[in-house]
């Protein structure tokens, strides 16, 4: 399981940090970084929140 | 997006033999315009505005290509020259305009300060009911412009500046949203009244804001804890300590910070109501959920921002049917191609969300009010991302969507919860009046209120 962030999209709302605390950073740009490339299974719940609540849809969960 | 040689010119759209093309048509019926370029052109087509080309897109592809292109492909600072004398001319910034956003996004308008600023929405709300009587009848117009400019400079500038504001205030400001005529694109300082009121009322907002500055100037400093925008900027000095913000430049940032969220929140208010009382059986099932979920008392700061699903859907769908911003412009800044079709420097380019948000094959019964289309499992908005734009998309997506979503639903909490309301008259006469870039309500529009003989949050309990 891992995010993509669309990196037009994102405006760096900063509501992923809220919803998946330390998995997410919204940097100085704006822009978010992905502090975790695989995060653990139990924070699916989590994730799917940030994706969901993302106020410029412009994270996706994939899963390989 | 490589140039095929082979793009061919886009076709127009009928009409526009005047001088200034489709100028006059975009006075008076910009939305039968807008359509009329999507029926005889598809997904590419131009009109005419004054010397210009536009060249409006529409359709999912032809609308993703638009709002993904960064600034060097297609700038938004040219393209809405009527916004310039309202902001003031000459008004030195220290930020691009791009850089000014980002500063308020940071400011004001981040995740962490939204509880803040929903406590305060509801209190806003809450004063202004409490000059009601127990029944009696509102301008939407006037009500919600009034309540919208409180709330965004409370939320946006701060509490001490917004406790010197009073109705004035949001009636200058209705003259500088009047002032936003296409007429602009021809000549910003044409000659024509709309435009006199427009600078008669700037400047008086500037004299308002001057008096604001010189009275705190005379006064000790405020705490710390009470500061807002008008002190952070009166503190700054230039090296020979002379003050950097004159009233006019703070009287131009307020504007442009405050101008975004106005009116576009002021009137989906106005529109989300105006729906509800056309679609009494949508009414009720709000009130239900409303009912349901402040019945355990909880303070609608808290209620605001979380799931209200029918509340939220019937925003969204007064957002699609009548969105604040009906027309988005950019200006080409590179030889371009659009399925199949060439754009050319200089030229303007459009997508407008009142079409986009109408398209029968993306939205099901377009006409129809429904908000249903966005809950599980249809969720019309998010499987059409790019032709459901009420708040446009990609990069210039409006920031302030989550405050405006919070907002909207902190004042249907508390007006919902404890008032009901019925049109004034005839439910198909509201209207809006697309005379100016900026769309508003078109006056008569009133409605009744009366107080509820029991809040909808204690109907359970036994009276």
């Amino acid at each position: 399981m891992r995010i993509v962030v669309d990196t037009d999209l994102c405006q760096g709302h900063g509501v992923c940090e809220n919803e998946a605390p330390g998995l997410f950073e919204v940097g100085k740009d704006h822009q978010v970084v992905v502090l975790e490339s695989a995060p653990p299974e139990d924070r699916r719940a989590e994730l799917e929140a940030a994706v969901r609540f993302c106020p410029t849809h412009a994270l996706t969960m994939v899963d390989d | 997006m490589a140039i095929d040689t082979t793009a061919r010119e886009p076709s127009r759209v009928s009409g526009g033999e005047d001088t200034n093309g489709h100028l006059e048509e975009l006075r008076s019926d910009p939305i039968g315009l807008m359509q009329r370029v999507r029926d005889e052109c598809g997904d590419v087509g131009v009109f005419r505005l004054a010397d210009r080309d536009v060249v409006m897109l529409s359709g999912a592809e032809a609308n993703e290509f638009f709002f993904r292109s960064p600034e060097e492909i297609l700038d938004q600072a040219e393209a809405y020259p009527f916004m310039t004398p309202v902001f003031g001319e000459g008004v030195v910034f220290d930020a691009s305009p791009e850089r000014r956003r980002e500063m308020l996004h940071n400011q004001a308008l981040r995740d962490k300060f939204m509880r803040g600023h929903a406590a305060t929405i509801a209190a806003e709300v809450e004063a202004m009911v409490a000059a009601w009587d127990d029944q009696g009848e509102i301008d939407l117009l006037e009500w919600f412009a009034e309540l919208t400019m409180y709330t965004s400079s409370a939320c946006l500038i701060g509490k001490r500046f917004r406790d010197q504001l009073d109705g004035r205030f949001a009636v200058l400001f209705h003259d500088l949203e009047q002032g936003t005529d296409a007429i602009a694109y021809v000549d910003p300082y044409a000659d024509i009244d709309s435009f006199h009121r427009r600078d008669a009322a700037r400047a008086e907002l500037v004299s308002l804001v001057q008096a604001i500055m010189e009275r705190r100037a005379a006064e000790p400093p405020a705490p710390e804890a009470e500061r807002d925008l008008v002190d952070v900027l009166m503190s700054i000095k230039n090296p020979d300590g002379t003050d950097r913000f004159l009233p006019d430049e703070v009287t131009g940032m307020f504007i442009s910070m405050m101008f975004a969220g106005h009116h576009t929140t002021s009137g989906t208010a106005a529109w989300t109501l105006i729906e509800l009382l056309r679609n009494p059986e949508v009414m009720t099932r709000v009130d239900d959920e409303l009912g349901e979920l402040y019945a355990e008392g909880a303070e609608v700061s808290y209620q605001a921002l979380r799931a209200m699903p029918l509340l939220e859907s019937s925003v969204k769908e007064a957002l699609r049917l009548h969105p604040p911003l009906i027309l988005l412009l950019r200006v080409a800044k590179q030889e371009l191609e659009v399925e199949g079709v060439a754009i050319h420097p200089g030229q303007m380019v459009a997508a407008s969300p009142s079409v986009s948000n109408r398209l029968p094959e993306d939205f099901p019964e377009p006409e129809a009010f429904h908000p249903d289309r966005y809950l599980d499992p249809l969720e019309e908005d998010r499987l059409n991302p790019w032709t459901w734009i009420p708040f446009g998309a990609g990069r210039h997506r409006c920031v302030g969507q989550a405050f405006a979503m919070m907002q909207l639903k902190a004042i249907f909490s508390v007006l919902l919860l404890d008032w009901e309301f019925e049109p004034a008259q005839p439910p198909d006469t509201y209207r809006n009046d697309h005379s100016k870039m900026v769309v508003q309500l078109q006056q008569p529009c009133v409605v009744r209120y009366r107080r509820r003989a029991v809040s909808l949050n204690n109907q359970g309990v036994d009276a």
